[in-house]
């Protein structure tokens, strides 16, 4: 069943600089309880496409398309209908919990917030003993519940902000770079969390990393974004270990498999930055840094295309069946 | 590693904070260590381990409490006029381009900052030129009236780095040095790095907390947990074949293609994070979070985990060296083995 649905999704950033766009026409799917993960540099449109469901971005931005949450139209939504399907519906983890939690504020009771909001019946006291429960499942003790922001670890601060997400039983959690900051061992405790939470409830999870590698490991597929358009996507170990378009390969290159002997003393790399948005280049986006481009890839865009079983690629050398690699 | 020459030394080194009610931080708690030309050393760890604070004492901006650090074969001095003959040898690459860079100055006076505060006004063009061409930035003329802004994320981190050159150190040392970048500009830095090594002998400790950089760049590793090296030792060694149960660890819960490519099958996730450096366990200091103690492995060695401290491990370059009981009890002392 189809959880979330991006149709043809564009947003476009009024500035002094002119409409730029972030986001050029996104279609994606994510079924209930199944993980999507979402890949790009800074700047490609990644996560104004995760603000975009819960219709988080500023004023500035125009939005066009749909985005269906079991079926409905979240673009549509008036404010009231909005207001309960954030938290209840979907929610959101954001990287650097140190700024999205009240500093003041005792962790439990930050906790017990949305769940008094949302649930009209429940009493703070029981708000409260759910509070206690879910740091409990995040692998915190109950005791926590009576700290504030700065007596935690930035680990634990990851593990409050995913209890908060879980406060209202989702059917959809967005976890944008909700695991970058973290050291290795700490990554790998939040991430494990992660994939048995979406386990246990069913949930559908979407989760934004420029690190496809960690993507592989906790995603059933996996979408690379570039210069606002989804450029590849298909099962998430085969996109990072198999790429078939050049900007996953490089993305993918860039954080070496330990042991891999080709990339011992040889790190991956890609000059140059993404295309300025007010002024992209004609024809496929990628191709001033691309290594494998031929003559039809500065006249035409290339469209998201089958190139394999349950994989689809924009471009054109991958199309063809050639390698993307040199 | 027999020649001193050039060659940045810590023996024994130790680095303690005072704490508020009279404790006492052992952030750094005896490490050995060398870094020589022409070589790349990693040193890896955790938020917390120490390997900052080593990187900090290294340079000299931190006193150590204990031990020395000598470069050259001389123990460094702490007057002014010693800490800044010392900097034209040994450099600091900072993490942040963004913040690294005055956003008002343009290229060119960022990176003869250096050449101004030493007092080096001889062909100042001229070096400012070579050093943005030996960071790759090319042609140098080119950059020289460029402010900060105008340039790529990667090409900020070669100015960077091109402000450390221009004193033409023989020693770098770089604490997270592509941590702050996108994926595809972490490559660019890295081989950049590496070239500057192979190419004009130049040496690097790079701190990081993430082992595929040393997998990519480092020709030595080592592994620091709470103020102490764990293991070190050639990367393909240490990383392919870890040894420390911490190092395991770290190594098991990465990114991998498939099961067969990792040396270690199943992947450890270590439970709590680490101890307060105030507070660090007696005997091993990893023993309370060991995976070979929780599933009694190591039963035979218990006594020694809990007892008995370790041995600092020494600075050689060879073999690979592994502070842990266990490992001693099935592999013997490895100074011994070779």
């Amino acid at each position: 069943m189809t959880l979330l649905e991006f149709k043809d999704l564009h947003v476009t950033y009024r500035g002094s600089r002119g409409r730029l766009p972030a986001v050029r026409g996104v279609d994606l799917r994510v079924d209930a309880g199944e993980t999507l993960g979402i890949a790009g540099e800074s700047g490609c449109g990644k996560s104004t496409l995760a603000m975009a469901v819960l219709r988080l971005l500023p004023k500035s931005a125009e939005v066009s398309g749909e985005i269906l949450l079991d079926g409905e139209d979240l673009l549509k939504m008036g404010w009231g209908r909005l207001r309960a399907v954030r938290w209840t519906g979907a929610s959101i983890v954001f990287q650097g919990a140190m700024h999205s939690l009240n500093a003041v504020q005792r962790i439990g009771r930050q906790i017990a917030e949305p769940i008094l909001v949302h649930e009209a019946k429940t009493t703070p006291a029981a708000a409260a003993k759910r509070a206690e429960a879910l740091l409990e499942r995040v692998g915190l003790p109950p005791s926590r519940a009576r700290s504030f922001p700065h007596e935690l670890s930035g680990g634990q601060r990851q593990r409050v902000m995913i209890a908060m997400a879980l406060a209202c039983d989702p059917d959809l959690i967005i976890a944008d770079e909700a695991t970058t900051a973290l050291d290795v061992m700490v990554q790998a405790q939040v991430l494990r969390l992660i994939s048995d939470l979406v386990t246990e409830r069913g949930v559908g999870l979407v989760m934004i990393s420029h690190d496809l590698s960690v993507l592989s490991a906790v995603c059933d597929r996996a979408a690379v974004m570039y210069a606002g358009r989804i450029v590849e996507e298909g099962p998430a170990h085969e996109v990072f270990a198999h790429a078939r378009h050049p900007y996953s390969a490089a993305l993918g290159a860039a954080f070496p498999v330990i042991g891999d002997p080709a990339a011992r003393m040889n790190p991956g790399g890609l000059a140059g930055d993404p295309p300025d948005p007010a002024r992209l280049p004609q024809g496929c986006s990628f191709r001033p840094r691309c290594a494998v481009a031929v003559e039809r890839c500065g006249a035409e865009s290339p469209e998201l295309l089958e190139v394999g079983s349950a994989r689809v690629s924009a471009c054109f050398v991958a199309q063809e069946g050639m390698p993307v690699v040199l | 590693m027999s020649s001193e020459e050039k060659t940045l030394t810590a023996r024994g080194l130790r680095v303690e904070f005072g704490l508020p009610g009279g404790r006492v931080a052992r952030a750094v708690d005896g490490v050995d260590l060398d870094v020589a030309p022409g070589e790349i050393v990693a040193l890896a760890g955790e938020s917390g381990c120490g390997k900052t604070t080593l990187a900090r004492t290294l340079l000299g901006l931190e006193r150590a409490t204990g031990g020395t650090v000598a470069f050259d074969g001389v123990p460094l001095r702490y007057s002014t006029r010693a800490l800044k003959a010392y900097r034209r040898q040994v450099q600091l690459v900072l993490q942040d381009p963004t913040g690294a860079l005055n956003p008002r100055h343009t290229v060119y006076d960022a990176v003869a900052e250096g050449l101004r505060i030493h007092g080096i006004s001889e062909d100042e063009p001229g070096r400012v030129a070579e050093a943005l061409s030996r960071a790759g930035l090319r042609p140098p003329e080119q950059f020289f009236l460029a402010y900060p802004h105008e340039l790529s994320g990667g090409q900020r981190q070669r100015v960077v780095i091109a402000g450390a050159l221009v004193l033409r150190p023989s020693l770098l040392v770089a604490d997270e040095p592509v941590a702050s970048l996108d994926a595809s500009v972490r490559g660019e830095i890295l081989s950049l790095l590496l070239r500057l090594k192979e190419e004009q002998g130049l040496g690097a400790l790079v701190i990081t907390h993430d082992l595929g950089l040393a997998w990519s760049i480092a020709d030595r590793i080592a592994i620091m947990y709470l103020g102490r090296i764990v293991e070190q030792g050639p990367v393909e060694q240490v990383l392919t074949a870890p040894r420390h149960p911490y190092t395991r660890a770290l190594v098991s819960v990465l990114p991998r293609f498939s099961e067969a490519q990792s040396p270690v099958a199943e992947p450890i996730v270590l439970a709590g994070e680490l101890p307060d450096a105030s507070k660090i366990p007696g005997g091993c200091r990893f023993r309370p979070r060991c995976q070979e103690v929780a599933s009694g492995n190591a039963a035979a060695v218990l006594h020694q985990c809990t007892g008995e401290d370790l041995k600092i491990l020494g600075p050689e370059a060879e073999p690979h060296l592994v502070a842990c009981h266990l490992d001693r009890s099935l592999h013997g002392d490895a100074r011994m083995a070779v």
